[in-house]
């Protein structure tokens, strides 16, 4: 074995990890570094591995096979809680017989803590989520907001490396949702530790995260910053995932400093070749929704695409305009409101849809 | 006025009408006829009605009545210990390791298997089974690992508290299994994510959400102890009497004001020991929850 490399606190190696249930492979040969002190944002749909991602780096499952590291120290076998990190559950799991300053005492308790120095601890830590006035209240009496904090309280209680967040919004309404995505931001660069949070919706992992990791079938499809992710997708997976790019399909017509490719229905797109494509083989292309400019009547020509009006959605500082065309994939266009309204689009009007090559993004599967 | 638009206190209390009716005439009369009777005068041949307070004044006096009460108290105690540590195993087992919901009910009705039939009998069976020449017995024999036959296996204090083990866990385990299965999985694994240990877990999380069931299983098991005389009968060979089985003695020589009085004081014992348990655990709340 080489040696492990100086590494941060917090810091969390995945190497070739694997969990099976049975027949089933939630998780396959995962490979990633988080670094420490980052908050990394684990996205896909249900059932694509990542709460069993999580829950493997919580210790609550064993790998079947591969090793994961935290800040150097190998503790694919470490007992939970002792592995230096803190699970926050979706459902917060608070326990019902206790009142919130021995909710978030807990931990201590079970470390051997005296009961004053463990209660001064938690009402410190109570009073940092901002509830110090409900700290003889039982977790029953209070808000899911505030029984969020809660577990946010205790799960940090005992100065964890790295925090890890089971889906901790998604039980919030939204108003309450979006302070409690600021409040965590905020917590992670005060703290200065590793967050790890499991999310199915996207705009949480853009708004939150230094490194998008975007999952699906048990493997990592992507992992990089939020622009990368958003904006370069390394597969049609992702750009239909994390939304904002219309993935056009097709098969490659024409190589040269600008390569042409052709959709079924004789749509063709413009896109710089990357190294090694040959003609007639398949590809999509991804182009942002923002990115496309719209016109009234159908004018064939390369890059763009004529259809009909389906629906319009107001956005507020956007409006989305979706376009049936010859081929039926979803296709959308993002207007600013401005733009819309100055020539408003109705169900039925024919228009075409125009951009440039440099809007595009070639996508390999 | 229609069920529907009848104000919701109305309706519960129509919704327990029936029930209280019941309780009133065939529970509340007779145990108020049962005080009443306890204070009539009795001259060892007839009773009439009266008030007098000889029948308390010779019950407390008599040295029977302790021993009667000591016995029957040292009973519930032993057999709550024993149900209660057997039905917190067997629920511990059904609710934390049996994993498939079917195992799970198939092993909790195997547990109701004795049940199927009636007390009596399942009292009487164990006669057979650890007399002097019963299957135990002769099993021990024929295996060498006692030269004679072990007398205290029948008509004794073990066979009785044997018999009441047999007789009552299944009251232990339901309610204890029901709290127990209440209790959220996540629950268990915020605790061991905070670094506790299966100990740590047992005694801070599981003991304490599970009281409720704990309470409700002894109130079941101590009360049908205290109010039990065929197991006594039955099991000690005559050689221990219980509350109840002395008061047996004292209805069937028609001593039925003394039979009174001592009915009131084991009422007051046993409403005395609940009210303790329910002191410690607040049923109610923990119920609702």
């Amino acid at each position: 074995m080489k040696d492990i490399p100086m590494s941060k606190p917090g810091e969390i190696l995945l190497d070739r990890v694997t969990r099976s249930f049975g027949q089933m492979t939630a998780v396959k040969s995962v490979t990633e570094t988080i670094e420490g002190g980052s908050y990394c944002c684990m996205i896909g749909p249900s059932g694509c591995g990542k709460s069993t991602l999580l829950r493997m780096i919580a210790g609550h499952e064993t790998p079947t096979s591969g090793r994961i590291l935290i800040g150097g120290r190998d503790v694919t076998h470490a007992r939970t809680g002792d592995r230096g990190t803190a699970l926050m559950f979706q459902s917060y799991a608070l326990f019902p017989h206790l009142n919130l300053t021995d909710n978030v005492a807990f931990p201590l308790r079970v470390a051997g803590f005296d009961t004053a120095e463990r209660r001064r601890k938690a009402r410190e830590m109570l009073d940092r989520v901002q509830l110090a006035h409900l700290a003889d209240r039982l977790p029953a009496q209070l808000s899911g907001g505030q029984q969020q904090r809660v577990a946010l309280a205790r799960a940090l209680i005992a100065n964890p490396e790295v925090l890890l967040l089971d889906e901790p919004l998604s039980a919030l309404d939204e108003s309450l949702r979006l302070k409690m995505r600021s409040e965590l931001k905020r917590l992670q660069s005060e703290l200065g530790i590793t967050f790890i949070h499991v999310t199915h919706t996207q705009p949480e992992a853009m708004a939150l995260a230094d490194k998008v990791i975007v999952m699906d079938h048990g493997v990592i499809e992507q992992a990089g910053s939020p622009v990368e992710v958003y904006d370069r997708p390394r597969s049609s997976y992702v750009a239909r995932f994390m939304g904002g790019q219309n993935v056009i399909t097709g098969r490659v017509s024409r190589i040269g400093s600008e390569a042409l490719g052709e959709t079924p229905d004789g749509t063709q797109f413009s896109f710089v070749p990357p190294a090694g494509i040959t003609l007639g083989q398949d590809m999509a292309v991804a182009i942002r929704r923002d990115r496309i400019c719209l016109m009234p009547g159908h004018h064939q020509g390369i890059d763009s695409l004529c259809g009909q009006v389906s629906t319009t959605e107001y956005q507020g500082s956007y409006v989305k305009v979706e376009i049936e065309s010859a081929s039926g994939d979803e296709f959308a266009v993002h207007q600013t409101d401005r733009d819309f309204l100055a020539h408003p689009l109705h169900p039925g009007d024919e228009v075409t849809a125009r951009w440039g090559v440099l809007d595009t993004y070639y996508l390999s599967g | 006025m229609s069920p529907l638009n009848m104000s919701s206190e109305r309706l519960s209390q129509l919704q327990v009408a029936p029930l209280a009716i019941l309780l009133t005439l065939f529970t509340g009369l007779p145990l108020l006829m049962v005080v009443v009777l306890s204070f009539w005068p009795f001259d060892g041949l007839e009773y009439a009605p009266g008030f007098t307070l000889t029948n308390y004044a010779e019950m407390f006096a008599s040295a029977t009545t302790w021993r009667t009460f000591a016995v029957t108290l040292r009973y519930a105690a032993i057999t709550w210990a024993i149900t209660l540590l057997i039905g917190f195993t067997v629920s511990y087992y059904l609710v934390f390791h049996v994993r498939r919901v079917k195992v799970q009910i198939a092993l909790f009705l195997l547990c109701t298997i004795p049940f199927w039939t009636s007390g009596v009998i399942r009292t009487i069976s164990w006669i057979p089974f650890l007399g002097r020449e019963g299957l135990f017995n002769m099993a021990l024999m024929k295996l060498g690992l006692t030269q004679g036959p072990l007398d205290m296996l029948l008509f004794s204090d073990f066979a009785v508290v044997l018999t009441y083990v047999n007789l009552f866990t299944l009251f232990m385990i339901v309610p204890v299994f029901n709290a127990m299965a209440k209790i959220d999985r996540n629950v268990i694994e915020a605790a061991h994510d905070a670094g506790a240990t299966q100990w740590q877990i047992l005694r801070d999380i599981v003991i304490p959400l599970s009281s409720t069931g704990i309470a409700l299983g002894s109130i079941f098991v101590v009360t049908l102890v205290m109010g039990d005389f065929l197991v006594v009968r039955a099991m000690s060979g005559g050689q221990s009497s219980s509350v109840v089985s002395a008061m047996k003695n004292n209805i069937d020589q028609l001593y039925y004001p003394q039979a009174a009085a001592s009915a009131v004081l084991l009422i007051a014992v046993v409403l005395a020991m609940v009210t303790a348990i329910l002191r410690i655990v607040d049923v109610r709340a923990e119920l609702s929850r």
